[in-house]
């Protein structure tokens, strides 16, 4: 489409976008959740909604997270399709249940008669300045799941497309939402449509090694292959955007070419997502890979206090510091020797 | 009596004592808030008891045979089962426990396909969509949310559909229980809440469970009328939620239901009863069968004969041996059915396992 459609948006104001361009051309899908209504949401990504479409569309439920995930899997059962809010993902925990036993298992429990086209929204992750219970990594908990599809956009444009696709989607989705990329601004083309709800996006094109990362950790991962540069090190930088299914063939192009890879995020690295990618690359590309994969996470600690954050959180020096020890030869030989 | 004629604490508050029709020796005992039903009704209750303990029974049996891995009995619930799924409409959903085969064949799902789960072929053996009747919910009480979601959605819709979720007395303790009344309640959602309360949660029992006066004061807090009744009155049962269900289609919101009754016969095949519960108390209740008590009222009544009772006994006899004939047939299983129903499509790691587990079956076979 023209680029005159192209708006600037946030990355919350394009998630909002995106609900209202659903309610208003899919009557099926509704919103409901705790403080969805009436308010728009903590971070505003229902304002207005409910005024627009009613509150039978958008409306307030109350305040029981299992509740509204089991409530919504009945609506799917009966042929809406829900988008529901965890306000916070630790407060998702008590609908674990719900989500783990029957809203990623009933299609299968059912040999396909169920479909349940259900998209949990989950604000994720740090760097907000939020006290306790209001800033996990949460995703590997759903990843590990069957059934469930798992993403998460790190631009608005993504934002806007990915949570499209979610909702469009016949599995259920659950909609991690960088809590601290919510304010960052860009264009959103809403006529855009993704390669794909499962595929990786290369965010910037390098040479010597691949950075792999997603969600609330992209912003600084790119910051990182920027400052990677200008000590001599060209980093090629994925943007995961889907984590379950995981996109093997875009990431091992790209370290088959860079031979070379250091995954990125924010979550705890023991058994975190990082893990996967490293046993993935290892078992697709280690003939191709010139030093082992590394991991750049968070600490393995429960979620540290707000003012302590900033060092749990991996930055650009610490990636930097990842790329410097993946073996580079420093007396490489000149061009055209052995 | 009509709602605006009760005060806010009279009508939420369930009964002291369960109500009921007819007593344990077959007598009839009219109550003025419950209609007794219709002489035909009452006879399809008792046809659906007979045949609901044929079914049991036979269904025992198969896990003797080793050909049901697992079969919670519902033997002396049967006018529970059988009562509250004869007062629902075709239209209606039932959203059943492990422990309510019995009404999920009743509902009118072929016996072989219900027993799919516990024969380990596939965890829900039929299509949820052909009788109206959800799977069977392993998890206590998770299924209870389910029901209100499906009754909201069909408010949504403007269909006149209302759910009837069955649950047993240990899932009221469940956190689930609670949200989904609540939710239901504020809702005005179209919801039945069942709960079968047959005296034990495997072996807990019920003054271990709670310590409410019944289980039915589960339902006032939540602001929704609240009936005890007599789970072993088929007649009684079939009228409570017979209300219930046309309060919730008329858009009045849910109603709970304890119905009081007793598991005769273990958890399942693989407990043993006798470590926490008394002989003599499985006697007693022994003597408040649900089956023989209609069969009392029925035939003083002149409505019930030892040749409609031979007839009556004969169909459950041929069921149960049409049900064992077919469950004798060894299922043949697709192991590549593991990964058809994960996702809409297979991911391309399903895929890839996919040919990884058909390769080993091949080289196995070689």
């Amino acid at each position: 489409m023209t680029a005159t459609l192209d708006t600037t948006l946030s990355l919350a104001g394009a998630l909002n976008r995106a609900l209202a361009d659903a309610l208003a051309e899919d009557e099926r899908v509704l919103i409901f959740g705790e403080d969805v209504g009436t308010l728009g949401g903590v971070f505003r990504v229902t304002d207005g909604l409910a005024a627009r479409f009613g509150d039978t569309r958008v409306f307030d439920s109350p305040l029981a997270e299992s509740g509204i995930v089991g409530t919504a899997i009945g609506m799917a059962m009966n042929g809406l399709r829900p988008v529901i809010e965890m306000q916070f993902d630790a407060f998702a925990y008590p609908a674990f249940e719900q989500i783990t036993s029957h809203l990623a298992k009933l299609r299968n429990r059912t040999k396909g008669q169920v479909e349940l086209p259900v998209v949990i929204r989950v604000p994720y992750g740090g760097g907000i300045g939020g006290v306790e219970h209001h800033c996990d990594s949460s995703e590997v908990y759903y990843t590990h799941t069957a059934g469930l599809r798992v993403v998460t956009p790190a631009t608005p444009d993504d934002a806007y497309t990915l949570l499209r696709e979610a909702i469009d989607s016949p599995d259920p989705v659950i909609f991690l939402e960088p809590k601290r990329r919510y304010w960052e601004k860009g264009t959103v083309d809403p006529q855009r449509r993704s390669p794909g709800l499962d595929k990786a996006v290369i965010r910037r094109e390098g040479t010597d090694v691949t950075l792999i990362s997603y969600g609330g950790a992209l912003g600084t991962t790119l910051e990182a292959a920027e400052a990677a540069a200008e000590e001599g090190y060209s980093a090629e930088v994925i943007d995961l955007r889907s984590l379950a299914p995981f996109d093997l063939e875009t990431v091992a192009a790209s370290v088959r070419r860079t031979g070379r890879a250091v995954v990125v995020h924010e979550a705890s690295r023991f058994c975190g997502y990082g893990a996967e990618v490293a046993a993935q690359l290892s078992e697709h590309c280690f003939h191709y890979l010139e030093a082992p994969v590394l991991r750049v996470a968070g600490f393995d600690i429960p979620y540290p206090a707000p003012n302590l954050e900033q060092h749990h959180l991996p930055g650009v020096d610490r990636i930097l510091d990842a790329i410097e020890r993946l073996q580079w030869d420093d007396a490489a030989p000149l061009d055209g020797e052995k | 009596m009509t709602t605006t004629e009760r005060t806010a604490a009279s009508y939420f508050l369930p009964s002291d004592e369960p109500l009921g029709l007819v007593t344990a020796d077959g007598t009839p005992t009219p109550d003025p808030a419950l209609a007794m039903p219709a002489d035909d009704v009452l006879l399809r209750l008792y046809r659906g008891m007979v045949s609901g303990r044929r079914f049991d029974t036979q269904a025992t049996a198969l896990t003797k045979q080793g050909r049901l891995a697992v079969y919670p009995s519902a033997r002396g619930q049967e006018a529970a089962e059988i009562g509250s799924i004869l007062a629902l409409r075709p239209q209606d959903w039932l959203f059943p426990t492990y422990r309510d085969s019995m009404a999920v064949v009743a509902r009118g799902v072929d016996p072989v396909e219900v027993l799919t789960l516990l024969r380990g072929d596939w965890h829900c053996g039929y299509d949820p969509y052909r009788a109206n009747v959800a799977p069977q919910c392993t998890p206590l009480a998770t299924n209870t949310l389910h029901a209100v979601g499906f009754a909201h959605a069909a408010r949504v819709k403007g269909e006149d559909t209302v759910s009837l979720v069955l649950v047993g007395d240990g899932a009221t303790s469940e956190g689930d229980t609670h949200e989904a009344l609540n939710f239901a309640a504020v809702w005005k959602a179209p919801v039945v809440f069942l709960v079968q309360n047959n005296g034990y949660a495997i072996s807990v029992p019920l003054e271990k469970q709670t310590a409410a006066p019944s289980l039915a004061y589960k339902g006032v807090g939540y602001g929704m009328p609240s009936v005890l009744v007599d789970g072993n009155d088929a007649a009684a049962v079939h009228a409570v939620v017979e209300q219930a269900v046309a309060r919730a289609a008329a858009g009045e919101g849910p109603t709970l239901i304890e119905a009081v009754t007793y598991r005769m016969e273990s958890h399942t095949n693989a407990d043993d009863a006798t470590r926490y519960r008394e002989k003599a108390e499985v006697e007693q209740w022994l003597t408040r069968d649900p089956i023989s008590r209609l069969k009392q009222y029925l035939t003083d009544r002149g409505l019930l004969d030892d040749k409609a009772q031979q007839e009556i006994d004969a169909r459950a006899e041929e069921e149960a041996a049409a049900l064992r004939e077919r469950m004798n047939v060894d299922t043949e299983l697709d192991p590549a059915d593991l990964f058809r129903h994960v996702y809409a499509e297979p991911t391309a790691a399903l895929r890839q396992q996919a040919a990884e587990l058909a390769h080993e079956n091949t080289e196995d076979q070689a």
